[in-house]
């Protein structure tokens, strides 16, 4: 038997031992890592931040895992959270939008696609919202525009920086236009909160489209995005539909947009809370005492995230 | 139809961009709609009779007149029962009046001026200029449709890149630093979704638009004259006042994408647009409109003039109501009409 021959029979081998994989991932202790396939004990994977250990793949993360990554513990409180959808338009496409939301809602748990509220990164007090991709893939509505309209308002009066983690496939349709006007609602909000010189950075996580990219999540003062995010105005399948055209597989990555110069930085998730508490400590007005108290927290990260910053690229660019 | 001596605006004869009068009589057959068939044929049967009369010399002036009358009746039913399908075939009608057709009927002067000044590109599908309306020195901007295949192609169907929405804002922080009040004229299918346009951040510059909108201290009026199509209409649509032509439409998807994605089927437009609530009555209802604008019966296309000069009117009378208010209260009025749009309950 040629080696060739081992190989090849090796690969015919793999249906089956995909079929103990699949096996294993039910029991819920293994995931299956979408990029590379390694399997991962999820304990291993949830410490690394549900980053795969072997590849770095980015798995997908909801707003509750986010804010437990993001906030200091015991320090979140949430803001809203009585707000509920309505079905302004008696929508129905092959399902009834009220039904959706009330299917969505008992699913996810959550009112709608968006958590908001306050806590602390590394003890510096912020405003987070987080977009839940679960609830009807992210979509902003009326309760999405709204409850990020308050909270940046909530910024604007207390002085504090916005961290908005997106995650959307843009306006949710279901509500017509009141959902298209929520970008114009939100984008004023942000602009009296600039007005008042406050830092807002959105964190762009896997997918970020639509009516977002084309609000809020290019509004930042800084914008981070994490690694292979797909970030687009037009979403593929609407690029693809309504004008025919086929795209190129690296096109709308978070790589491709810092390249283009739409992004700042590419965070990895193992990183992304240091480097906001970073960038928040960096826009704090100038003190020699304050910088003395925060050094000794700031200098050993500096040198921790300048080594991984740099790896990254590597990373990225090869 | 028209003719040079009916111009409410004489001026405009010296300027050859007013293309609906410009165009030879021949090329000016009407575009049929296909819900105006019953009334195209009674026109038709009309005439025939008028000619036979006038062939055997006949008087029947009284059944002409008596059918004429019927025509007109007919017309109005037709266009008051518009379904939302039909009037987004109205609002996408090739010879509805465009930006720069308006732009040209209302305004004393004008002259249009070129490039966002950084990406090396003019878009001809967003058109801005300087101009002025009864007397008063505004900017005007606004989304421009081609009239016909070829014009249809340079103006890339009036779908903006982002050159076109940072020229927008350019020629509109021009007019904030000069005191002058800004008109948009809304009529895209949507901005521009090519591989290009997403290079160049078009989700950026229609953001950065929508935030520096609420910034900017003149007046601003925002009129959908045709097809409002998503974010590329709101990229230039951010103002005190949002006005709307009767059959003029404002979505926040294509019916066809709409149907594309939630009935993964895009033959299902017109079930699309009947949902999707996007005609000016379903907006004025919704608490997004300001003031629904009437078109002509039969649509704007088929008197131009006379939507123009409704549309004029209609701005001259919001004009005088912002430039009535300090620069802060317009910004808090643009800010709270767009911060109390949202149905939920808590």
């Amino acid at each position: 038997m040629s080696l060739f021959d081992w190989f090849a029979n090796r690969k015919k081998l793999g249906p089956i031992s995909k079929e103990r994989q699949e096996r294993e991932i039910a029991d819920g202790l293994w995931k299956k890592c979408e990029s590379c396939g390694v399997l991962t004990y999820i304990k291993d994977l949830q410490a690394n931040q549900m980053v795969c250990l072997e590849c770095g793949h980015h798995h997908r993360i909801f707003s509750h895992e986010r804010i437990r990554q993001l906030i200091d513990a015991d320090t979140w409180q949430a803001f809203d959270d009585h707000i509920n959808p309505k079905d302004p338009l008696r929508f129905r496409d092959r399902k009834a939008y009220s039904d959706r939301l009330r299917d969505m809602q008992a699913k996810t748990q959550l009112k709608d696609a968006v958590q908001t509220g306050m806590g602390q990164i590394e003890g510096l007090p912020v405003v987070l919202g987080v977009m839940d991709f679960r609830f009807m893939g992210g979509s902003m509505g009326s309760v999405v525009g709204e409850k990020l309209t308050r909270l940046i308002e909530y910024g604007t009066q207390n002085k504090l920086p916005v961290v908005i983690v997106c995650s959307s496939g843009g306006a949710r349709m279901q509500e017509g236009m009141l959902s298209l006007m929520q970008m114009a609602k939100i984008s004023g909000a942000l602009e009296r909160h600039r007005q008042a010189r406050l830092l807002y950075v959105p964190v762009l996580s896997h997918p970020t489209t639509g009516g977002v990219t084309a609000s809020f999540a290019m509004l930042g003062d800084i914008i981070l995005a994490e690694p292979k995010a797909t970030i687009a105005f037009a979403g593929r399948r609407v690029v693809e539909q309504t004008l025919r055209e086929k795209l190129p597989d690296d096109f709308q990555t978070a790589e491709y947009l810092l390249n283009h110069g739409f992004v700042d930085v590419i965070a990895p998730r193992t990183q992304l809370k240091k480097m906001l508490a970073q960038l928040i400590r960096l826009h704090q007005p100038y003190s020699p005492k304050n910088y003395q108290a925060n050094s000794d927290q700031v200098n050993p990260e500096r040198h921790s995230l300048s080594n991984s910053g740099s790896r990254t690229s590597i990373g990225t660019s090869s | 139809m028209l003719n040079s001596s009916q111009l409410l605006f004489p001026h405009i004869r010296n300027l050859h961009l007013f293309p609906i009068d410009a165009m030879p009589t021949t090329e000016r057959r009407p575009i049929l709609l296909d819900f105006e068939k019953p009334l195209a044929e009674l026109e038709s049967r009309i005439s025939q009779i008028r000619e036979l009369a006038d062939e055997n010399e006949v008087d029947v002036s009284a059944q002409i007149h008596q059918l004429e009358s019927r025509a007109v009746q007919l017309r109005q039913e037709i266009f008051t029962s518009l379904t939302p399908a039909q009037r987004l075939q109205v609002a996408r009608h090739p010879r509805r009046p465009s930006t720069l057709d308006y732009v040209q009927a209302i305004s004393d002067e004008w002259i249009e001026l070129h490039g966002d000044r950084r990406s090396g590109k003019d878009d001809p599908a967003l058109v801005t200029g300087v101009a002025r309306i009864e007397g008063r020195p505004v900017v005007m901007l606004g989304h421009q449709k081609g009239r016909d295949t070829k014009d249809n192609v340079t103006r890339n169907f009036g779908m903006a890149s982002p050159s076109g929405y940072r020229k927008a804002m350019r020629i509109m922080e021009h007019a904030n630093r000069f005191g002058m009040p800004i008109l948009t004229f809304i009529d895209t299918p949507g901005a521009w979704a090519g591989l290009e346009a997403e290079q160049m951040g078009q989700g950026e510059a229609i953001a950065y638009n929508l935030r520096e909108m609420f910034r900017l201290e003149v007046p601003i009026i925002c009129t959908v004259i045709g097809e409002g199509g998503s974010g590329g209409a709101l990229g230039i649509g951010v103002g005190e006042r949002l006005l709307m032509f009767e059959h003029s439409v404002y979505t926040v998807a294509s019916p066809e994408a709409c149907a594309a994605i939630l009935w993964k089927d895009a033959s299902r437009s017109a079930q699309a647009a009947e949902a999707l609530k996007i005609t000016a009555l379903d907006l004025k209802n919704l608490g997004i409109l300001d003031q629904l604008l009437p078109e002509p019966v039969g649509g704007a296309h088929s008197d131009p003039l006379k939507a123009a000069e409704i549309l004029k009117a209609a701005i001259l009378h919001n004009l005088e109501e912002l430039l009535a208010m300090t620069s802060e209260e317009r910004q808090q009025l643009r800010y709270q009409k767009f911060r109390k749009i949202g149905v939920f309950t808590e």
